[in-house]
């Protein structure tokens, strides 16, 4: 089975004159492969879009904060223990707690959201908001979010003090509602209850579409508790102090919310307590998941065009029988005819291949283009649909390429 | 030192139970240089006898020498590699590669030795210049007439130099007056010292041949040296 790299450069030759003189069937030899490797591109490159997307997000939040909800923000909620079901929800007295006894942590930010059924209604004389959020929050919100104001003020200690009927809007909320009118001191309607506008969040830049923040009402924590008496539960942010304390900034808030809500110390924790990291390892987690049912699938179809592109070999190979047993006469060995037709198999597979990866970032780019994703297309994905769909034709072609060189070279000579 | 030279060989084919004897004790010896015609009816096993010289096959019983190696004990690939460099055939129904050019068809044995492109190249083309068809190099056998396509195929047949020239009904798809240039060609072929085996049912042609092997029944019938007067007269 020694070739000479002459013999090797004249195969794919061979090989490559004679799928351009059957273009048609190539084609649709190749087409099984081609969709494989166009869904893993245009797959890998969205779902490496969206997880870039989630994580450049995640760290927007900063490295340093602590998010405090009732339950982990992956759990399924059908799936608790009755122990579980039962947990107290999440409220200012935890908040407080965290402030008073968590020397490590310097702001504490609860924040509380109202959903009116059909949609929250803001108003400024004639105009209405697009279905703003409604949040209640403390003055620290903005410092433990990093955000930053456009224009005027966020709340207060005296605006939490006296619920106040003051609120922030989001930019584009404000853009709305005042067109090029200046916002501050005017007042709106939220929900029918009068609010002056005393500042406007600068507009917040975001990948993933969730742009929440620019279409929000943000009010005073206790001017929310009065209107909304009975929305209890909220979720909280703590920020540690610096990097190097949020070991123990964790471990003091584990241990304050322990004794604030009870928990036996036999008992594990009644709430959940999450970092960036573990919020990163989630969303990993689950591209993950998404990853290994994307595998599974193109394998599926890679699997089909295999089987394509087998049988179309077959099929040439029973059709030039003549041609093969006229070059085994002149002189081919049993290894010319075997890496003729596998190389044929391969450089079908593999143009299948380039061209299933030029379609898959194309429709990579459409969708990315057409959902406002970032797109990332990886060199890694693309080298491994290149080297499944070579691999394809290798594994696809050897079965025929050994049919052909088997081949009695006087069996197809003697007959017309 | 005889060229081809062969020992009781027997080519046997089994059809279900049945067993077709196509060669049957065959012994011959042809010398380097020789023109020798293989006649015979149809399906006396002249075509058989070619495949065994022409190593595409091997003999169920009996030796075969081939410029004195055993072909009867060779593998696949040590055949390969005889018909390659020794062997140049022309068949009946010319058997080019249909997609390719003249030159390619050509260049192919040379491809299967590992010949480099450029040295390739000029083979092919003497080879073609020789059978006056240097104005054909890049045109498919579509393109060809019937006779000009067997000179393609003799090109390719000679392209490597081969020891012997088998021609199995060379002129059976040609018209008459084709036949007649194609045996001019084998003619001059052999006086440049070419050693030629022709199978043909036709007199003509035999006529042109310095020796004739009758086979009948898969048994060489007669071996008729032919001498320069006999065939004048013939
Ligand atoms: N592969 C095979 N299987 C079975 N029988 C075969 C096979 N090849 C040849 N034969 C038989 O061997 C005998 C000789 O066949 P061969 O082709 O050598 O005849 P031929 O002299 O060339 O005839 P023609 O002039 O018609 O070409 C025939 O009876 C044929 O039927
Ligand atoms: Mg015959």
């Amino acid at each position: 089975m020694i070739l000479t790299p002459v013999e090797i450069k004249d195969s794919i030759l061979m090989a490559l004159s004679s799928i351009r003189a059957n273009k048609m069937r190539a084609g649709l030899t190749i087409l099984g492969v081609m969709i494989g490797v166009a869904s893993v591109i245009s797959l890998a490159s969205i779902i490496n879009g969206l997880d870039e997307a989630m994580n450049n997000e995640i760290d927007a939040w900063g490295s340093n904060s602590f998010y405090i909800t009732r339950y982990a923000f992956d759990v399924d909620r059908s799936k608790l223990s009755d122990e579980d079901r039962n947990r107290p929800p999440i409220t200012v007295g935890e908040a407080d707690a965290i402030n008073k006894n968590c020397p490590s942590v310097d702001g504490v930010s609860p924040q509380n959201y109202y959903f009116a059924p059909g949609g929250n209604v803001v108003k400024y004389k004639n105009r209405k908001g697009n279905r703003p959020y409604l949040m209640g929050t403390w003055p620290d919100f903005i410092k433990v979010n990093s955000l930053n104001l456009q224009a005027g003020r966020f709340i207060t200690e005296i605006d939490q003090h006296s619920s106040a009927m003051i609120c922030v809007l989001g930019h584009d909320l404000s853009e709305t509602l005042f067109e090029t009118e200046n916002p501050l001191d005017k007042v709106i309607r939220v929900n029918g209850k009068r609010f002056t506008v005393v500042g406007v969040f600068e507009e917040k830049e975001s990948t993933l579409g969730d742009d929440n923040e620019n279409n929000q009402v943000t009010i005073p924590l206790s001017t929310f508790e009065k209107i909304h008496p009975w929305e209890e539960e909220l979720f909280l942010i703590a920020r540690g102090a610096s990097h190097e304390v949020m070991e123990l900034a964790e471990e003091d808030i584990i241990n304050t919310l322990r004794i604030y809500r009870n928990v036996p110390f036999n008992k594990k924790n009644n709430f959940a307590i999450s970092t960036q990291e573990n919020i990163k390892d989630m969303v990993n987690n689950i591209t993950e998941y998404i990853y290994l049912a994307m595998i599974i699938i193109t394998s599926v179809g890679l699997m089909v065009g295999g089987i394509g592109v087998m049988n179309i070999m077959l099929v040439s190979v029973t059709e030039r029988t003549r041609e093969i047993c006229v070059r085994k006469a002149i002189g081919a060995k049993r290894s010319n005819i075997l890496l003729q037709f596998l190389t044929e198999a391969v450089t079908l597979t593999g143009a299948g291949g380039v061209i299933g990866i030029l379609f898959g970032v194309v429709v990579g780019l459409s969708v990315n283009k057409l959902i406002g994703f970032p797109l990332t297309i990886s060199i890694f994905w693309v080298v491994v649909g290149f080297a499944v769909s070579v691999s394809v034709g290798l594994v696809s072609g050897i079965v025929p390429a050994m049919k052909a060189a088997k081949l009695d070279p006087i069996e197809a000579l003697r007959y017309e | 030192m005889p060229l081809i030279e062969t020992k009781n060989l027997w080519k046997t084919y089994k059809m279900g139970t049945e067993e077709v004897n196509a060669l049957r004790e065959v012994s011959i010896s042809i010398e380097k240089g020789e023109y020798v015609a293989i006649m015979g009816p149809s399906g006396s096993g002249k075509s058989t006898l070619m495949n065994l010289i022409g190593c595409l096959d091997t003999p169920t019983q009996g030796e075969y020498k081939l410029n004195n190696r055993q072909v009867s004990s060779m593998n696949d690939d040590e055949l390969a590699n005889i018909r390659n460099r020794e062997i140049g055939f022309v068949f009946q129904t010319f058997n080019l590669l249909p997609r390719a050019t003249s030159l390619h068809n050509v260049e192919l044995p040379l491809i299967y030795n590992g010949s480099p492109a450029d040295l390739r190249r000029k083979m092919a083309e003497e080879a073609l210049a020789k059978v006056e068809l240097s104005d054909r190099m890049m045109h498919k056998p579509s393109e060809l007439s019937g006779g000009q396509r067997q000179r393609v195929a003799i090109a390719r047949a000679l392209v490597n130099n081969p020891s012997i020239l088998l021609a199995d009904e060379p002129t059976g798809n040609l018209d008459s007056k084709t036949s007649v240039d194609i045996m001019r060609l084998f003619d001059e072929l052999h006086r440049e010292g070419n050693t030629i085996i022709v199978v043909t049912h036709e007199q003509d042609i035999a006529k042109r041949a310095h020796r004739v092997l009758s086979i009948l029944d898969g048994k060489i019938a007669s071996d008729v040296r032919v001498s320069e007067e006999g065939r004048k007269i013939l």
